[in-house]
């Protein structure tokens, strides 16, 4: 069979709601676009762990800190799900991560910005995750098998961060001034990064068409990003906080949110490496692996040890 | 650095007494006793199983997706294995 009969094959599979599996036939540019993606979404999931681990031994109580560890540890399994989707691609897993430690593989650019208060904490599980929950929901249905089942998993385990962050900001929010004072700036802070998370606008993200075309993804960027303002809107209204955008106002005629144009140059700036906290996550990370190589080397030495006895 | 990674591990999990293991993705262990440890904590965080298989995925042997049609049509065209197949008179009972 001939590429161009392979490739119409595949795009009627598409068509037809047919789910890719991984010995599937697959167009070289899916394969890739695949392994780009499931790996950066790995890595999010991986360093957005290092901002709200930082808070696990400060947690105010000891629920809210039993809480926070099943949370951060729910963020590395879902890391570890991603990166053995990416290897059902015949990707190389650790060179997905080296990529990552070179600077030359992304993740979600609201992680290079710092956590500096508790209502932090609260603000990243409501908005960050909240965000993320909506993309990821879209994701369930995407054409590639492993990831949409990875995805399912992970959105249903997701849905209590988001819920636990709300319910420490309805504590904050319903507490001393000064609280509701520190959950406000946190909003103040988080709100434009999270909507940021959405990526580039519609006219501005290339390899949204093929996407969309191969159902890698089902709504544009600009479609997700509205729907999680018109979903987040009358919670901020429910914890008394204000959107820090003047512009935003309910619109009659289209029956959403309208909202200001976002900073573009600031989501460039950090996505290209200048962001608060850049230099700190990928070296953290670099850190890992460097540093705990040993422990690695040492349990495969003794898996291979053991195994030698046993046939000897 | 290291150039022998972990080798990569498929996982099942029987989620109550009375199920079969169902395949729910891999990891990466050493051995099998940390494959399973790996397993209970990334897979079962929340009650999903009660037994956990793990096999080194080099022991899986697949068959090719793209025999597909070769390997399964013999049994498409098979109706007559179906219950449904078969006419039975009106009014017959437990059949």
């Amino acid at each position: 069979m001939d590429l161009q009969e392979l490739e119409k094959r595949f795009q009627e599979k598409i068509d037809k709601e047919i789910k890719i599996e991984p010995n599937d036939w697959m167009p070289d540019e899916y394969r890739k676009t695949l392994i780009r993606q499931i790996s950066q979404h790995a890595h999010s999931e991986i360093v957005g762990m290092l901002p709200e681990g930082n808070w696990i031994t400060r947690a105010p109580n000891l629920r809210r800190k039993a809480v926070l560890l099943a949370k951060v540890q729910d963020e590395a399994g879902h890391g570890l799900y991603l990166y053995s989707s990416v290897e059902t691609l015949g990707a190389d897993r650790e060179a997905t991560i080296d990529d990552l430690h070179s600077g030359k593989a992304k993740y979600s650019s609201i992680f290079n910005y710092p956590a500096v208060t508790w209502a932090d904490i609260g603000t990243i599980g409501w908005l960050v995750d909240g965000a993320a929950i909506m993309n990821q929901v879209a994701l369930c249905r995407c054409s590639y098998g492993p990831y949409a089942r990875g995805m399912v998993k992970i959105c249903k385990e997701e849905s209590f961060h988001q819920r636990q962050g709300f319910e420490s900001l309805v504590t904050l929010c319903n507490g001393t001034p000064t609280q509701k004072a520190m959950a406000q700036d946190a909003m103040n802070r988080f709100w434009w990064p999270a909507l940021m998370m959405f990526g580039p606008s519609d006219a501005d993200s290339p390899h949204s068409a093929q996407s969309m075309k191969w159902k890698i993804k089902r709504f544009s960027n600009d479609e997700l990003r509205q729907s999680f303002v018109d979903a987040t809107v009358p919670q901020a209204e429910i914890l008394g906080l204000t959107i820090p955008d003047p512009n935003l106002k309910w619109n009659e005629e289209t029956g959403h949110y309208d909202f200001s144009p976002i900073n573009w140059d600031e989501f460039w700036q950090v996505v290209n490496g200048n962001g608060p906290c850049n230099k700190e996550r990928v070296e953290a990370r670099k850190k890992a692996k460097e540093e705990g190589m040993w422990v690695r080397e040492a349990a495969m030495a003794y898996a291979e040890k053991r195994a030698m006895r046993k046939t000897a | 650095m290291s150039n022998r990674e972990w080798p990569l591990w498929e996982v099942f999990i029987r989620s109550k007494q009375g199920l079969n293991h169902k395949h729910v993705g891999s990891l990466r262990a050493p051995d099998a006793t940390l494959a399973l440890e790996n397993a209970r904590d990334v897979y079962t965080r929340r009650s999903e199983g009660i037994s956990i298989w793990v096999v080194e995925s080099n022991y899986i042997h697949a068959s090719d997706p793209s025999d597909a049609d070769a390997m399964f049509e013999p049994s498409d065209t098979k109706v007559y294995r179906h219950p449904t197949f078969y006419e039975v008179p009106e009014g017959i009972k437990h059949m």
